[in-house]
């Protein structure tokens, strides 16, 4: 039982601390510091061109995308390389916020189901961050009900084997930025909701496609909605054989998985700086309240730690991960509401100027709630957790064998 | 990065658990708690001879000499099993307090027999509610002789030795005494674990020896932060042996023509427990890596596993009477014995509003010497 590098991982570490201590735009740490839940703000530098900046630069010295194939844009590493580079890149890596669901989700989903073409196409460009992608997935009547999904692809009438899109899709992160996107549709209403679901990846510019940020609660801007009116998708931007969607979708939600080790964020550091600056860490009430959010937090941090060893090991990480976000999302949300608390009724101050701590344990309080919805909601991972780590029964679903065309749509009788 | 016992433990921990099954059997278990015997004593044999009582101790004292990740590992087997044996008072805190204040005889005299399962020791410590502090210790000793009350001592009535905690002309001091000599009187009190059983001693001019001349606070809670990291696997091997318990009655139990597991208010409760059982091991992992490796974090790792192990072996002991409905609640099935067990565990060794109190007060030390450097 040891934390201990093995002398490659060691000197892997090394390599990277010194392209990262000489590379890195030094300039911007304090601000990313400062930053955080919910978006990336910068005073000093557009946060999309920062991004990019830093991305392309990873990308030409080889340490983007490290996982993946060289020939894809990545370096061939090991998966515990991969983390090793996070944990140098550290602050940094606030930075390529903007390339997370591209770089976690999407280009594994093209490297696993797309054409040899389609991966020296597109993987490259995503890599060194030039092309951002979203995901396509959610819809406004299915959320954790993902295949109940209605967009609806059909065959073009001309011969030409294209594709024509028509619906809408919800909840897509940065898709006012993308230039394209993993998009799931129904290609056939006439089965079961499962097996009537096709994937394809999809230009964003292509006529048709309208993105509409959402104004969230938090007053941002970070999710949109999408519609698509006869959007047209060539076939050889496929996923995969038609019906087999989901399928694919689950290797995309699998690569979620893999994005451990990185570690969501509690509140808890900040609760402990907080409480200490203020003294209120003197009240044995508030020290009790802080010693039972430490122990998540280790308890979070050292079961990344596990999972890590499990990964060096070769194996691979499996449901029981499902844990950080339920743990992390319902903490950040209490720890916000008792830092504002302990500050009285300073608390309801917001601006940074105005307000204890320059006002994030509200910008917490107020992104919170997105955490413990946006993939996979607190009651979805337990379902998971209790369906397959513990092996209980899965949900009744009375709509499993019945053709999707013909399951109720609304509650009103 | 190899944060995992490693396969010769993990090998340990199955021949353990084999052994367990068998001779800490519920009926074992439930034997000590509606007996007068105090504890099983072929097991405890059995312990000894299998080289658990002495896997920590220096082969030179007649130890297995293994180290304290096999000591872990042994202690979550007999935390699941809820063992009926005075093996935390022995191992975790005698043979401790006379391997870090004691001299060569001492060490010599009492931890062979230690390893051999052939004598029983404790610590005696509390004598009133309330946090024990040096102000709260009255017991004193006068000419080389004790005088005082403790209670509750864990297996008081059945230790052949105790290292004591009491006054004298120089402050507080730790002492060992031979529980089976003049001057010491020991009756069993009735506690909210029958199958560990615990006693209140009245020392009368009982002749003592000193433990250590050193500050003697400082060896106890040191001696403490390595019994928490101990006590906390006992009480994550309780947790998933109460998770289990709760998971196979949801899967065996039908109600409104489902197996009631079906049930997402169930499955939901059961994640929970999942999850706290969790955190509390990879906490106490933190735990047994500061312990085995003698590390500066070993306080703030220690306080760390006591407080998430307490925590999580409650959660699961009550939930999973809570999943057993009201057969959860009788004599007949084995529910109770966990729920007792995560009860008198967490208060052994001081309870978790003083571990909570001690964690954060760590905490804020570490991190005023990250801003002042």
């Amino acid at each position: 039982m040891n934390f201990d590098d093995t002398p490659e991982e060691a000197a892997f570490r090394q390599e990277a601390r010194a392209w990262i201590a000489a590379n890195a735009p030094k300039h911007l740490k304090e601000e990313l510091e400062l930053s955080g839940f919910g978006g990336l703000y910068l005073k000093s530098e557009d946060p999309m061109q920062a991004g990019k900046a830093w991305q392309k630069k990873k990308a030409e010295a080889g340490w983007a995308c490290l996982h993946w194939p060289k020939e894809y844009g990545g370096r061939g590493a090991t998966p515990i390389e991969r983390v090793i580079w996070g944990q140098e890149e550290g602050v940094y890596a606030k930075l390529s916020g903007l390339f997370t669901i591209g770089h976690g989700m999407c280009g594994p989903t093209v490297m696993a189901w797309g054409s040899e073409e389609a991966k020296r196409e597109r993987l490259p460009t995503l890599a060194s961050g030039e092309e951002i992608w979203c995901q396509l997935f959610s819809e406004p009547a299915a959320g954790s009900d993902l295949a109940g999904l209605r967009t609806r692809a059909e065959k073009a009438t001309d011969g030409s084997g294209d594709w024509i899109i028509n619906g809408q899709k919800i909840w897509t992160s940065g898709a006012q930025h993308s230039q394209w996107g993993l998009l799931l549709t129904r290609t056939d209403p006439n089965v079961p909701k499962h097996k009537g679901l096709t994937m394809f990846f999809l230009d964003m510019r292509s006529p048709g496609v309208e993105v509409r940020p959402i104004r969230q609660m938090n007053d941002q801007r970070s999710f949109n909605e999408v519609f698509f009116e006869n959007v047209r998708i060539p076939d050889n931007q496929r996923l995969g054989p038609v019906g087999g969607g989901w399928n694919v979708s689950l290797t995309t939600l699998m690569n979620e998985r893999l994005s451990i080790g990185s570690g969501m964020p509690t509140g808890f550091p900040d609760l402990l700086d907080f409480a200490m600056a203020t003294g209120d860490v003197d009240n044995p009430a508030v020290r009790a309240k802080l010693a039972d959010w430490a122990v998540k937090a280790s308890g979070l941090k050292f079961t990344a730690f596990r999972a890590l060893s499990a990964l060096s090991k070769g194996e691979t990480p499996g449901p029981e991960n499902s844990i950080g976000k339920l743990v992390a999302g319902a903490m950040m949300q209490d720890i916000a509401r008792y830092a504002m608390d302990l500050q009285g009724e300073a608390g309801v101050l917001t601006n940074a100027a105005d307000a204890e701590a320059r006002g994030k344990f509200q910008a917490m309080a107020l992104r919170s709630p997105a955490t413990r919805i946006e993939g996979g909601s607190d009651e979805i991972l337990r379902n998971i957790i209790a369906e397959r780590v513990l092996n209980l029964p899965a949900d009744v679903r009375v709509d499993k064998d019945v053709a999707f065309n013909a399951i109720p749509t609304s509650g009103r009788k | 990065m190899n944060f995992d016992f490693s396969d010769e433990q993990k090998q340990l921990r199955d021949s353990a658990r084999r052994f367990l099954e068998k001779q800490s059997s519920v009926a074992v278990v439930r034997r000590v708690l509606e007996g007068d015997e105090g504890y099983d004593r072929e097991l405890w044999q059995g312990l000894a001879e299998m080289g658990f009582t002495g896997a920590a101790i220096p082969e030179e004292f007649g130890g297995a000499g293994l180290g304290y990740l096999e000591l872990c590992v042994i202690a979550e087997e007999l935390g699941r099993a809820v063992a009926p044996v005075p093996f935390s008072s022995t191992v975790y805190l005698a043979a401790e307090f006379l391997l870090a204040a004691g001299n060569d005889a001492q060490k010599k005299n009492y931890l062979p027999k230690i390893a051999a399962g052939e004598v029983i020791g404790t610590f005696a410590y509390a004598e009133t509610a309330g946090e024990v502090t040096a102000e709260r210790i009255k017991a004193t000793v006068s000419g080389g002789k004790l005088s005082g009350t403790k209670i509750p001592v864990a297996d008081g009535s059945i230790a052949d030795f105790a290292v004591v905690a009491a006054q004298s002309g120089s402050g507080l001091g730790l002492y060992l005494v031979d529980l089976t000599g003049p001057g010491v009187t020991r009756t069993v009190v009735d506690t909210i674990d029958p199958s560990r059983k615990h006693a209140r001693i009245v020392f009368d001019g009982a002749p003592v020896e000193q433990l250590g001349s050193g500050d003697a606070e400082a060896v106890i809670a040191a001696v403490y932060d390595r019994a928490a990291v101990l006590t906390a696997f006992e009480q994550v091997g309780g947790s998933d042996r109460a998770l289990e318990m709760a998971r196979d009655y949801a899967l065996e139990r039908i109600a409104f023509g489902r197996q009631i597991g079906s049930f997402q208010a169930i499955k939901h409760i059961l994640a929970d427990m999942y999850v706290s059982a969790t955190l509390a091991r990879s906490n106490c992992y933190w735990g047994a890596y500061a312990l085995s490796t003698g590390s500066a974090e070993l306080p703030e790792a220690a306080a760390s596993c006591r407080v998430s192990a307490t925590k999580a072996f409650q959660h699961c002991s009550t939930n999973n009477i809570q999943v057993h409905g009201g057969m959860g609640f009788t004599w007949q099935f084995d529910c109770h014995l966990y729920y007792k067990r995560s009860n008198l565990l967490a208060l052994n060794l001081g309870s978790l509003s003083v571990w909570e109190n001690r964690l954060i007060a760590r905490m804020r030390a570490r991190n005023s010497a990250r801003d002042a450097a």
